[in-house]
C-alpha cells in the first residue's frame, strides 16, 4: 500500500472526478457533490501517511515508484517526493477539499462537471509535484492547465475568453522553450528523462545559460514574476471563487517549484550567474506590484496583485542560496496557499451576497457579518505578515536571510512591511468598517455553518503554522541543505 | 509551584480570559466576560508580584519554552528572560491593566461591544507580557507587532466612526514604518551574531564594537551604529518619537480606558523598554546615542507646545504623553537607562491616572470632551478632582511626588551627559518643564475650577475640539457630525455633571497612591542600588552621567528639599502660576496672544504640518505612484505593447484557423488536448 501512496494521491482524485462526471446532469447534483467531497477527503487521507511516514533524515526521494511508460524513449512513470515537494502534495489535497466545500451551495449549474474539473486538476497537480521524469512532469504540467481553462471558461465572468487567451499566449512561449530545454537534456544525458540524472549532468556555461533562460520563461509565467504577471489579475477576476482559490493556492506554486526542481540543480552555474536578474525581478514584484495593488478598486485584482508580490518573496528567497532564504520561500509558498486561498474565499463569500467585487460597493459589512469580519481580519493580517500567523514566518525568514545576502535587497524586500499592510488594511477598512453604505450591504447575512467550517479550517492552518512552524521547516532541512550543497558545486567541466 | 510554570501563567492567564471573552462574545453575558478577563489579569498580577519578590531575592531566569523554528544553523525559540527589568515591566503592565479592566466595567457599561472590548484588552495584556518577558528578538518582534494589532483593533473599536477607522489604519501603518527599520536591525543582529538570543548577543557585542559594514559606495559604517539606529527606528514608531509620532494623537479616537492602558502606560513605552534592554548594544555607539537623545529632545519640547493649544481633554493628555516619552528617550540617549525605566514606571501610574480621570470627566460630561465646555467640576466630581490634581502634580514634577524623582533624575542625567547633542537636550528638557506645567494646569483649571460653562447652548455636539482630523480626504466619507448612541452627547442645559460609579473611582484612587509614593520609595534602590546590576550595561567611563548622578544623590528626602532651590522646580511653579493667571484671572490675555501671533497659532494648530505633509507626500504619492505603475507599466507597456503586440503578430495565424473558432471553450480545450497528443505522437514516430 505505502508503495503506491503517490499514485493514489494522483489517481484517486482523477478517478473520483471521472465518477462524478458520470453522474451527468444537474438532476443528480446532490449526489455529485457528495461523491466529490468523498473523493476529495479520500484524496487528502491518502496523503497524510506521506508526512507521518516521512524520513526527516534523508534528502533522497521517498515513496518512489518506477515503472516504464514509453520504454522506447526511456520515459518512465517515475514518482517520488522529498522535503521540498511533500508538503505541496498535502496542501493540494487539502485545498481540494476546501474548494469542493466552497462551491457546495454556490455552483448550481453543471455541478458534476465543475467538481470533476477540480478533482482532476488536483490529481494532475499532484502529478507535477511528484514526477521525477521530465516528460511525465511536462505532461502533467500542460494537462493541468486544461481543467483550469474549462473552469474559467464555463463558470467564469463576462470577459473570460480574453483572460483565457492571455493566459494561453503567455504559457505557450514558456512551454515550448521548456520542451526544447528538456530535449537538450535528454540528448546530452545519453537518452535519459530522469530529472535526478539531469541534476548530475555536466553542462558547459553557455548551454547552462540558455537552459536556465528557457526554464526561467516557463516558470516565471506560472509564478508569475514581473513582467509576465498581467494574465493573473485577469484570470482571477474571471474565475469563479473555487478557481481563484486553486489558482492562488496551488497553481502559482508550480512555477516556483520548477525553479527548485529544475533551474537550480540542473544549471547551478547559470543560476549563480543570473541570480541578480531573478532577484531584481523579484524585488520589482515586491515593490512595484505592491504600489499597483494599493490603487486597485476590484478586490480580486487587489488580492491577485498581492499574490504576485508575495510570490516575489518566494523567488527572492530561492536565489539568495542560503538555507533561511530557500526554506523561508518554501514556508511562504505554503502559507500563501492558506492565506491567499482564504482571501479569495472571503471575497467569494461577499460576492455571493452582493454580486460585486468593487470595493466601492461595500462598507460597514462588520455590522451585518461580525463572524465573517473576524475571520477576514485574521487573513488580512496574515496577508500583511503579522507574527503568529503563517504569513509572518516566510517573510521574516526571507528578510532576515536577505540582510545577510545584501542590505539593500533586504531593504526593498522589507518595504512590504509597510506597503503590504497599506493595501490590505486600506481595503479592509473600506469594505468592512464604516457605516453600512447601501441596501445591498444592509441585506447581507453572516456566514453559514459551511462557510464557517471552511474559514475555520483555513484559520487553523494559518495560526498553527504561525505559532509552531517548526514541523514544517523540519521536513525541509535535509532536502534544502542537500540542494544548497549541490548548487554550490560547479557543473562546468 | 515551580517558577517556570509561574512564568508561563503570567501571559497565559490573560490570554485564556481574552479567548473566553472573545470567541464567545456573542453568547456569554457581560458578567462572564469581565469576570473571566479580570480574573486572568488578576492572576497575572499576583504571579508577577511573586516573581518580583523572587527576583529581588536574586533569582533570575533565562530559558526557552519551546522551539519555534530552525533553519540552517539558526535556531529560533520562544522563551523567557526574567530579571529586574522584566519584573518591573510585568508589575507595571499587570497592575495598570488590572485597574483599567475594573474601570472598564463602568466606562463601557452602555456599549454594545462590552465583551469584545474586554477580550481585546486582555489580549493586549498577553501580547505586552510576551514582549517584556521575551529572551530573544524574534519573540520581542512578535509581542511588538501583536500589541500593534490590538492597538489597531482598539483605536478602531467604534468602527462606524470614519475618524476612528482612519486613525487606526494610520496608527498601524506608521508603526509599520518603524517596524521596517526594526526588522532590518534584527536582520543585522542575526547576520553578524548568528543568533537572536539576547544573552549570546549581549555577551558577544563588544567583539563587534569595531566592525564596519559597507552600505553605500566606499563609506564604512560602524555595525553597531547602523544596527542600533535601525532598532531605534522601531522604537520611534512604537514610542511615538518625531517624526513617527503622528499616530498617537489620533489614537485618542479609541475608548478612554485603552488610551490609559495602551497609549500612555504600557504599549507606547515598549520602545523605551526595548532600548533599555539593548543597552549593551547602544553603549557601543555614541553616534546612535546622539541620534536617540536629539530625537527625544525634539519630541519632549515640541510636542509639549502642541499640548498648550488643544481643547479636547484627551488630546491634551496625549500630547503630554508624547512629551514625556521624549523625556524617557532623552534619558536613554544620556545612557541613563535605569532612569528612563524609572520614569516609564512612574509615568505609567500617573498618566494612566490622568487618562482615567479624564475618562471620568467625560462620563460626567456625558461624552463631551471639550474643556472649554467644562469648569468648576470639583464641586460635582470630588474624587475625580483630587485624583486628577495628584496626577497633574506628579506629572509636572512636584517634589516628593513620583514624577519629580524620575523627571528630575532625567534632567540631571542629561546635564552630566557628554554625548553630542546633550546640550540641546538639556535646554529642551528644562524648557519642557515649564511647558508641561503650563498646559497641565491650564487643563486642570479649565476643567475643575472657575466658571461652570457646561449645560449651556454650545456647539450642539460638544465636539468642537475634533476639528483637526479631516485627514480622511481621499475617502470623501468624512463625517464628524455623526451621533452614535454612546458618543458626542454633552450635558443638556441645566443638567449637572455627577461623580462616576465606584468601579471608576476605585482605580483612580488605586493609581493615585503609587503616583505619590512610588518615586520616593523607588529612587534609592532602583537607580542607585544594585537593582539593575547585570541587566542594564553602562560604560561608566565613556558615559559618566549615571555615575555622576549617583555621587550627587543623598537620599530621597534630601533630593526633594534640594530641588526647591533648583531651576526645574521654579520653572514648573512659574508654569502653574502663569496658567492660573491666564485662565483663571485674565482669560483675555491668551485670546489676545492668539490674535497677535496668529501665524504661530496656525503652525501649532496644524501640528507643524506633519499630517498634511504625510497625507500629500506619502499617502498621495503612493497612490499616484501606484496608479502610474499600473496604468503606465501594466496596462500600457506590458499589456498594450508586449501582450497585445504579440497577439497582433499571431493575428495572421488566427485568420487561418478562424474556422476552428466555434466560440465554445470545449473546442478550445479539445484542440489543446489534440495538440498535446499530436506532439507526443510526433515524438514517438520521429525516433
Amino acid at each position: 500500500m505505502s508503495g503506491y501512496l503517490l499514485s493514489l494521491a494522483i489517481w484517486i482524485p482523477i478517478l473520483a472526478g471521472l465518477i462524478v462526471l458520470a453522474t451527468g446532469s444537474d438532476r443528480n447534483a446532490p449526489l455529485a457533490r457528495m461523491l466529490s467531497l468523498a473523493g476529495a477527503v479520500l484524496g487528502l487521507l491518502v496523503t497524510i501517511p506521506l508526512w507521518t511516514g516521512f524520513d526527516y533524515a534523508t534528502s533522497a526521494m521517498q515513496f518512489v515508484e518506477l515503472k516504464p511508460w514509453i520504454p522506447r524513449f526511456n520515459i518512465n512513470y517515475h514518482l517520488g517526493v522529498d522535503g521540498i515537494s511533500m508538503l505541496f502534495v498535502i496542501l493540494n489535497a487539502f485545498i481540494t477539499v476546501v474548494v469542493v466545500l466552497a462551491g457546495w451551495q454556490v455552483i448550481e449549474q453543471k455541478v458534476a462537471q465543475y467538481n470533476a474539473g477540480f478533482l482532476i486538476m488536483s490529481g494532475l497537480m499532484n502529478g507535477i509535484f511528484t514526477s521525477l521524469d521530465g516528460m511525465l512532469f511536462y505532461v502533467f504540467f500542460e494537462a493541468s492547465l486544461i481543467p483550469l481553462y474549462l473552469i474559467i471558461g464555463i463558470w467564469g465572468g463576462p470577459n473570460r475568453v480574453y483572460a483565457a487567451f492571455k493566459f494561453f499566449l503567455y504559457t505557450l512561449a514558456g512551454s515550448l522553450l521548456f520542451l526544447i530545454a528538456q530535449l537538450y537534456l535528454f540528448i546530452n544525458s545519453g537518452g535519459s528523462f530522469a530529472i535526478l540524472d539531469w541534476h548530475q549532468l555536466p553542462i558547459p556555461m553557455g548551454a547552462q545559460i540558455w537552459i536556465f533562460l528557457a526554464f526561467l520563461v516557463a516558470f516565471a509565467v506560472k509564478v508569475p514574476m514581473w513582467p509576465v504577471h498581467t494574465w493573473l489579475p485577469d484570470a482571477h477576476v474571471e474565475a469563479p471563487t473555487g478557481g481563484s482559490i486553486v489558482l492562488a493556492a496551488i497553481a502559482l506554486k508550480l512555477g516556483a517549484y520548477g525553479f527548485l526542481r529544475f533551474s537550480l540543480p540542473i544549471t547551478p552555474d547559470a543560476s549563480h550567474q543570473l541570480a541578480g536578474l531573478v532577484i531584481a525581478l523579484s524585488l520589482i514584484a515586491v515593490v512595484y506590484i505592491g504600489f499597483v495593488a494599493l490603487v486597485q478598486t476590484d478586490m480580486k485584482k487587489l488580492v491577485a496583485y498581492s499574490s504576485v508580490a508575495h510570490m516575489g518573496f518566494v523567488t527572492l528567497g530561492f536565489f539568495m542560496f542560503n538555507a533561511m532564504g530557500v526554506e523561508g520561500a518554501l514556508v511562504q509558498m505554503i502559507s500563501h496557499g492558506f492565506v491567499s486561498g482564504a482571501m479569495f474565499f472571503c471575497i467569494g463569500v461577499m460576492y455571493d451576497r452582493v454580486h460585486s467585487r468593487q470595493i466601492a460597493d461595500y462598507g460597514g459589512v462588520v455590522d451585518k457579518m461580525p463572524k465573517f469580519a473576524a475571520f477576514f481580519m485574521l487573513f488580512a493580517m496574515a496577508n500583511a505578515g503579522l507574527p503568529a500567523t503563517s504569513g509572518f514566518v516566510g517573510e521574516f525568514m526571507v528578510i532576515l536571510g536577505a540582510v545577510k545576502y545584501n542590505f539593500w535587497v533586504a531593504f526593498f524586500a522589507a518595504s512590504t512591511m509597510v506597503v503590504g499592510a497599506a493595501y490590505t488594511l486600506w481595503m479592509y477598512k473600506r469594505v468592512i468598517f464604516g457605516k453600512i453604505s447601501n441596501h445591498h450591504v444592509e441585506e447581507m447575512e453572516d456566514i453559514n455553518s459551511r462557510e464557517f467550517l471552511i474559514l475555520a479550517l483555513l484559520a487553523a492552518g494559518t495560526l498553527y503554522m504561525g505559532v509552531h512552524p517548526l514541523p514544517f521547516s523540519e521536513v525541509m532541512h535535509a532536502s534544502v541543505n542537500e540542494l544548497l550543497r549541490h548548487v554550490a558545486v560547479t557543473k562546468i567541466q | 509551584m515551580e517558577m517556570k510554570s509561574l512564568y508561563l501563567l503570567v501571559p497565559l492567564a490573560p490570554l485564556v480570559g481574552a479567548i473566553i471573552a472573545g470567541l464567545f462574545c456573542r453568547i456569554i453575558p457581560r458578567w462572564v466576560a469581565h469576570t473571566a478577563t479580570i480574573a486572568g489579569v488578576a492572576i497575572a498580577f499576583v504571579a508577577s508580584c511573586i516573581i518580583f519578590k523572587d527576583v529581588l531575592a536574586g533569582n533570575t531566569f533565562n530559558g526557552p519554552v519551546y522551539q519555534w523554528l530552525t533553519s540552517g544553523d539558526y535556531k529560533f525559540e520562544v522563551g523567557f528572560l526574567i530579571d529586574a527589568l522584566t519584573a518591573t515591566m510585568m508589575i507595571v503592565v499587570t497592575s495598570v491593566s488590572l485597574m483599567v479592566h475594573v474601570y472598564t466595567i463602568g466606562y463601557m457599561q452602555e456599549d454594545p461591544g462590552y465583551n469584545r472590548f474586554f477580550s481585546y484588552i486582555s489580549l493586549f495584556t498577553f501580547s505586552m507580557l510576551m514582549l517584556v518577558m521575551s529572551n530573544n528578538f524574534m519573540q520581542l518582534f512578535f509581542g511588538w507587532e501583536a500589541v500593534g494589532l490590538v492597538s489597531y483593533l482598539l483605536i478602531g473599536f467604534w468602527y462606524t466612526r470614519p475618524t476612528a477607522i482612519f486613525a487606526n489604519m494610520k496608527a498601524f501603518l506608521v508603526n509599520r514604518v518603524g517596524d521596517f527599520g526594526f526588522i532590518l536591525g534584527i536582520g543585522f543582529i542575526l547576520a553578524y551574531f548568528g543568533t537572536l538570543d539576547y544573552k549570546t548577543v549581549f555577551e558577544h557585542a563588544p567583539e563587534f564594537a569595531k566592525t564596519t559594514v559597507n552600505l553605500w559606495g566606499a563609506a564604512e559604517w560602524s555595525l553597531m551604529t547602523v544596527t542600533c539606529i535601525l532598532l531605534f527606528i522601531g522604537a520611534m514608531g512604537k514610542s511615538a518619537q518625531v517624526p513617527l509620532h503622528v499616530w498617537l494623537p489620533d489614537s485618542m479616537e479609541g475608548p478612554t480606558p485603552i488610551s490609559a492602558l495602551i497609549h500612555a502606560a504600557t504599549m507606547v513605552t515598549a520602545g523605551i523598554f526595548m532600548v533599555a534592554r539593548m543597552s549593551p548594544l547602544f553603549e557601543l555607539s555614541d553616534t546612535a546615542l546622539s541620534f536617540v537623545i536629539v530625537i527625544g529632545a525634539i519630541t519632549a519640547l515640541f510636542m509639549g507646545f502642541l499640548g498648550i493649544i488643544q481643547n479636547d481633554i484627551k488630546r491634551v493628555v496625549a500630547y503630554s504623553t508624547l512629551s514625556q516619552l521624549g523625556y524617557m528617550t532623552v534619558a536613554l540617549g544620556a545612557s541613563a537607562y535605569g532612569v528612563a525605566i524609572f520614569h516609564l514606571m512612574t509615568h505609567a501610574f500617573f498618566k494612566a491616572l490622568l487618562f482615567l480621570g479624564a475618562g471620568s470627566v467625560i462620563i460626567g460630561m456625558h461624552h463631551d470632551q471639550d474643556i472649554r465646555n467644562m469648569g468648576g467640576l470639583r464641586k460635582y466630581m470630588p474624587i475625580t478632582w483630587i485624583t486628577s490634581l495628584v496626577g497633574s502634580l506628579a506629572l509636572i514634577g512636584t517634589p516628593f511626588f513620583a514624577g519629580f524623582y524620575s523627571k528630575d533624575s532625567i534632567i540631571e542625567a542629561v546635564k552630566f551627559s557628554n554625548i553630542p547633542g546633550s546640550g540641546f537636550a538639556y535646554a529642551a528638557v528644562l524648557a519642557g518643564v515649564f511647558v508641561t506645567a503650563f498646559y497641565s494646569f491650564r487643563m486642570y483649571f479649565l476643567v475643575f475650577h472657575g466658571e461652570e460653562r457646561f449645560g449651556k447652548a454650545h456647539d450642539g455636539h460638544g465636539h468642537g475640539a475634533h476639528d483637526d482630523h479631516g485627514a480622511d480626504a481621499h475617502e470623501g466619507d468624512h463625517d464628524d457630525e455623526e451621533v452614535s448612541p454612546d458618543h458626542h452627547h454633552g450635558l443638556a442645559p441645566g443638567q449637572k455633571p455627577h461623580e462616576s460609579p465606584w468601579v471608576v473611582t476605585l482605580p483612580l484612587v488605586m493609581l493615585a497612591i503609587p503616583s505619590v509614593i512610588v518615586g520616593f520609595i523607588g529612587i534609592g534602590p532602583m537607580l542607585f542600588g544594585d537593582y539593575f546590576k547585570g541587566v542594564i550595561a553602562v560604560n561608566a567611563e565613556a558615559h559618566p552621567a549615571m555615575a555622576t548622578l549617583a555621587e550627587h544623590f543623598h537620599g530621597a528626602t534630601a533630593m526633594a528639599v534640594h530641588a526647591l532651590s533648583t531651576a526645574p522646580f521654579w520653572l514648573a511653579f512659574a508654569g502653574v502660576a502663569l496658567s492660573w493667571f491666564f485662565y483663571m484671572k485674565r482669560p483675555d490675555i491668551p485670546a489676545a496672544i492668539k490674535a497677535r501671533f496668529e501665524w504661530l497659532y496656525t503652525v501649532l494648530d496644524n501640528k507643524y504640518y506633519f499630517d498634511k505633509f504625510n497625507e500629500a507626500f506619502f499617502a498621495g504619492g503612493a497612490r499616484k505612484l501606484g496608479t502610474g505603475l499600473w496604468k503606465g507599466g501594466d496596462v500600457a507597456v506590458i499589456d498594450g505593447v508586449m501582450v497585445n503586440g504579440s497577439a497582433k503578430m499571431v493575428g495572421w495565424i488566427a485568420s487561418i484557423v478562424r474556422f476552428f473558432q466555434t466560440g465554445h471553450i470545449y473546442s478550445y480545450a479539445f484542440t489543446m488536448i489534440i495538440g498535446l497528443v499530436m506532439l507526443l505522437t510526433f515524438w514517438v514516430v520521429r525516433a
